[in-house]
């Protein structure tokens, strides 16, 4: 496989994750989203994990969640409901790092 | 964990600062417990990938990191890009490489490294216990003396918060605030599968040599740089860049490494590799500023990242050492007083005579000066215009130096005064 550019979602499928399914680490608050008018989440997720949706709002899948926070520092208008690191056992395993 | 436990110290973050802590601690008899939210030591951690060597020494001796490093870099070299264009800097030092000896430093890879450390400490006799995410801790009396991981409980004289830049524990503990944004960069890197016998031809390296490669002007003009390091069968490809500024261009983060692996200087560095992983961390930006007022509160102690010690001079990223000789000084204060009262003083003190803190006041002007937004467009661009006129014959009449200065300057959108106060403002550091 030669060098190219590569979206994230085929960066991330090179990662080994062990995806929550039951309890998503980082939630939102959507009514605070819609409201944001900054929205840095959409570009600075090294993942690109937060989107838009065709309805225009912001959806985050934890699935791919590298837990590097960087969501988490520049999210100023309290989107970002709850930001924890994924319980015990779960998340993104760096067999590299 | 079970509640009747009671341990001298609880070490929360096996990573260099507290697989060093807790080796220091266990080899001195102490009953430790290293906890580590990984299903292995490293499983969640990111660098870029150097560990400068001298921190070992503190760790004695016998401390052996043979298993947990990459290459001993002998080849240094930094690159400055505008566009397609570059200059780069090589200084090559078999001595620097330690020429079978202890180098200046290591390429790393941090599962690697820090399961190496981990497993130290474990062999010194400290508990390991993997897969555990440490909730918060357990407050008496205004004393932490414990933590809480889901419904268990354990107890310790000390707990000692090594987890990281993103210290959820620090916070819990009202050590510090919400990061400010302006205080971190956001790293992303790829992990870039090659022959050893490829990686030692195009970086001109003996066989356990490595090389370090800093860049600057690949970000779009965003406060940041990128980085290449050699590992044995692999290089480690990273942007760090200022989220701030990123949010404001508006160019992603992973999007600007994606270009850098096209850049005609770099593609060739790793061309016919395989990417094989890719990963993302914070990085503290701001120095002694990004260091906690208090490093300590009675019955807890912060070290490595999660204290803020990383010191980047743009030449030389130091975070792994300060990592470690941090972990030293807190395991050195906790052995030192039988008061627990009076831990916390001692770590300071300690951090202090590991040059631990000299190291961040003496570096604090390089901050400031890499708040000059110059630095990561024009003055890139300066360098390689004058690097492309030098070189250049064009069968024109060749210009004066001094005017192929001024239209460099131009070109690049800056002013001799600009210039000057910019130079000022570097040599007073």
């Amino acid at each position: 496989m030669a060098i190219r550019v590569m979206d994230t979602p085929e960066l991330l499928s090179l990662n080994k994750f062990n995806v929550d399914e039951k309890e998503p680490h980082i939630r939102l608050d959507k009514s605070k989203c819609r409201s944001c008018q900054d929205r840095p989440c959409l570009v600075v997720c090294p993942a690109g994990l937060y989107r838009l949706d065709q309805e225009g709002e912001i959806n985050f899948d934890h699935a791919g969640c590298l837990e590097c926070g960087t969501c988490r520092v520049m999210c100023n208008n309290k989107g970002i409901q709850s930001w924890n690191y994924p319980r015990a056992t779960f998340g993104v395993h760096y067999r590299l790092g | 964990m079970s509640s009747a436990d009671k341990f001298d110290a609880i070490v929360v973050g096996a990573g260099p600062a507290g697989s060093a802590c807790a080796y220091i601690l266990a080899r001195e008899g102490k009953a430790v417990l290293l906890v580590e939210r990984g299903d292995s030591a490293g499983a969640k951690n990111v660098s870029g990938g150097r560990l400068y060597a001298h921190a070992l020494k503190a760790l004695g001796d016998e401390f052996d990191i043979s298993g947990g490093v990459e290459r001993k870099v002998a080849r240094e070299e930094i690159m400055v890009m505008a566009g397609n264009r570059s200059i780069t800097v090589s200084y090559h030092d078999p001595e620097l490489g330690g020429e079978g000896q202890i180098p200046n430093s290591y390429t790393v890879l941090r599962a690697t490294l820090d399961g190496w450390m981990a497993s130290r400490g474990e062999e010194a006799g400290a508990i390991l216990a993997c897969g555990i995410r440490v909730d918060d801790v357990l407050v008496q009396d205004g004393r932490v003396v414990g933590v809480r991981a889901g419904d268990d409980e354990v107890y310790a004289d000390v707990v000692v918060a090594a987890d990281g830049v993103n210290s959820l524990l620090a916070q819990r503990a009202g050590l510090i605030g919400d990061i400010p944004a302006r205080n971190v960069a956001v790293g992303v890197k790829e992990v870039i599968a090659l022959p050893s016998k490829v990686i030692e031809e195009r970086f001109a390296l003996r066989e356990d040599e490595g090389a370090a490669l800093l860049m600057l002007g690949c970000t779009g003009g965003v406060k940041g740089g990128a980085f290449l390091y050699t590992n044995k069968e692999s290089v480690s490809l990273g942007c760090v860049v200022a989220p701030e500024e990123v949010a404001h261009k508006g160019k992603p983060v992973h999007r600007l490494l994606q270009e850098l692996k096209l850049h005609p200087a770099v593609y060739p560095l790793i061309e016919g590799g395989e990417t094989v992983e890719y990963s993302a961390h914070l990085v503290s930006e701001a120095g002694i500023r990004g260091v906690p007022g208090n490093l300590h509160r009675p019955g807890m102690l912060l070290a490595g990242d999660s204290a803020g010690f990383v010191i980047n001079l743009g030449y030389t990223i130091r975070g792994m050492d300060l990592a470690i000789l941090s972990g030293v000084a807190a395991a050195r204060a906790i052995l030192a007083e039988a008061d627990p009262a009076r831990v916390g003083p001692a770590y300071v003190s300690e951090l202090e005579k590991l040059k631990v803190l000299p190291a961040m006041r003496a570096t604090r002007g390089y901050v400031d000066l890499m708040e000059v937004p110059r630095l990561y467009e024009n003055y890139p661009y300066l360098a390689v215009e004058l690097f492309r006129c030098l070189f250049t014959v064009d069968g024109d009449v060749p210009a004066r130096m001094l005017d192929t200065a001024r239209g460099a300057l131009r070109s690049a959108n800056l002013s001799l005064w600009q210039v000057a106060k910019d130079a000022w403002r570097g040599l007073k550091i």
